[in-house]
């Protein structure tokens, strides 16, 4: 039943050309190696390098954006995508090389066996692998916290960007995603969508190339604008759900 | 209190007059749409009521009890670009919003040309997507 599952994989690029051939390669071998239902979809936002060159030779589904939307947009793209083409799953990998694919079964298997709706795939279950540097541990941490005190789920590692939905949160996907550093926000969406989440033990590497989107200058503004946007997802969402209710 | 001098009257007169032509201008070179004119067309016609009736701004100020009749116009100003300035971040939301569903219905139908699958050397996906209304 589980390979039967039709799976696209959604891996967001911008300007990593170094990385992606690697990581489509990656994906396919263990895609044969498992035999699961697997197509990979690579959305390219806007790079000015050479990626979108390199995506052509590659042997996946590209998406090409006309202007450069951020990882929120490039990543929503995939799940509509994957949405009006009837994927029963979408997972989310990052271009650049951190997330292993050796871990997509891992991820899978909770949405195989129907005991999630969301799987996220953590750092911090297992002291293992990359860790990312302390200062950004302390930024996931606050995250745990807000997440816990608004919709009262623990998610330890709530920036992970190694993800599995099922249908129905790309329904949910399909209809509003955030913007800007949308994954902790999007838990919080979940959480009040009364999506089931479920986080597994992955092991993550260090980037393979290219570089982080999110550099010491743009720590506070990512805190600040995460932060807003969190909360002001939450007011919103509780104002519907409280007219659903009504 | 003394009323405004003349030569001040006849240029605010002038000046509120030809930002007037300049707005009007503007919507028919089609460069302002008619939505968004409207407040600058009101600022115009409140400019020149007071540019005309000379004793307005004093008596207006005397009945709101503002001693110093002109922070009301800094008041009533700086309240209107206020206004004005959220109403503008909100078009900028929405017009961003219209973007990025523009932008990604354009990438789906890229997408779907030729160019943009994957080349015959490699192997082909399982399944063809279809594309489905939604």
């Amino acid at each position: 039943m589980a390979a039967s599952l039709k799976i696209l994989v959604v891996v967001p690029c911008f300007n990593e050309e170094e990385a992606i051939a690697g990581v489509v390669a990656d994906i396919n071998r263990v895609k044969t190696q498992h035999r699961l239902h697997i197509d990979v979809l690579t959305v390219n936002d806007c790079s000015t390098d050479n990626t979108l060159a390199v995506l052509r030779t590659l042997d996946c589904l590209h998406l090409d954006l006309p202007v450069n939307l951020g990882i929120g947009g490039a990543m929503q793209s995939g799940y509509k995508f994957a949405y009006r083409n009837g994927y029963d799953v979408a997972v989310q990998m990052d271009g650049d090389g951190q997330h292993p694919a050796d871990e997509l079964p891992k991820i899978l298997q909770p949405l195989f066996e129907n005991q999630a709706d969301v799987v996220i795939g953590s750092r911090f279950l297992e002291k293992s692998g990359f860790q990312s540097s302390a200062m950004r541990r302390v930024g996931i941490n606050y995250f745990r916290w807000l997440n816990q005190a608004l919709i009262g789920q623990t998610i330890y590692d709530s920036t992970s960007g190694f993800r599995a939905f099922n249908r129905k949160t790309l329904a949910v996907v399909n209809r509003y995603y955030p913007d800007e550093y949308p994954e902790p926000e999007a838990i919080v969406q979940f959480g009040l969508n009364n999506l089931r989440m479920r986080e597994v033990p992955v092991e993550m590497r260090d980037r393979q190339g290219g570089v982080s989107s999110i550099n010491t200058s743009r720590a506070v503004y990512y805190m600040l604008k995460v932060t807003l946007g969190t909360l002001f997802v939450y007011l919103r969402m509780r104002g519907q759900r409280a007219r659903l209710t009504a | 209190m003394e009323s405004l001098p003349i030569t001040i009257q006849i240029v605010s007169l002038l000046g509120a007059g030809l930002f007037m032509l300049y707005i009007f201008r503007l919507i028919v070179k089609g460069r302002l749409r008619e939505e968004y004119s409207i407040v600058w067309i009101l600022c115009t016609v409140i400019l020149i009521v007071f540019s005309v009736w000379r004793d307005g701004l004093t008596k207006i100020s005397l009945f709101l009890g503002v001693f110093y009749p002109p922070s009301l116009i800094f008041l009533a100003a700086i309240f209107a670009i206020i206004i004005f300035l959220v109403h503008l971040s909100v078009v900028n939301s929405k017009l961003q919003n219209q973007i990025k569903n523009l932008a990604q219905e354009v990438a789906y139908l890229k997408q779907q040309t030729p160019q943009h699958q994957p080349p015959a050397s490699a192997s082909l996906p399982i399944q063809e997507p279809v594309l489905t209304a939604s």
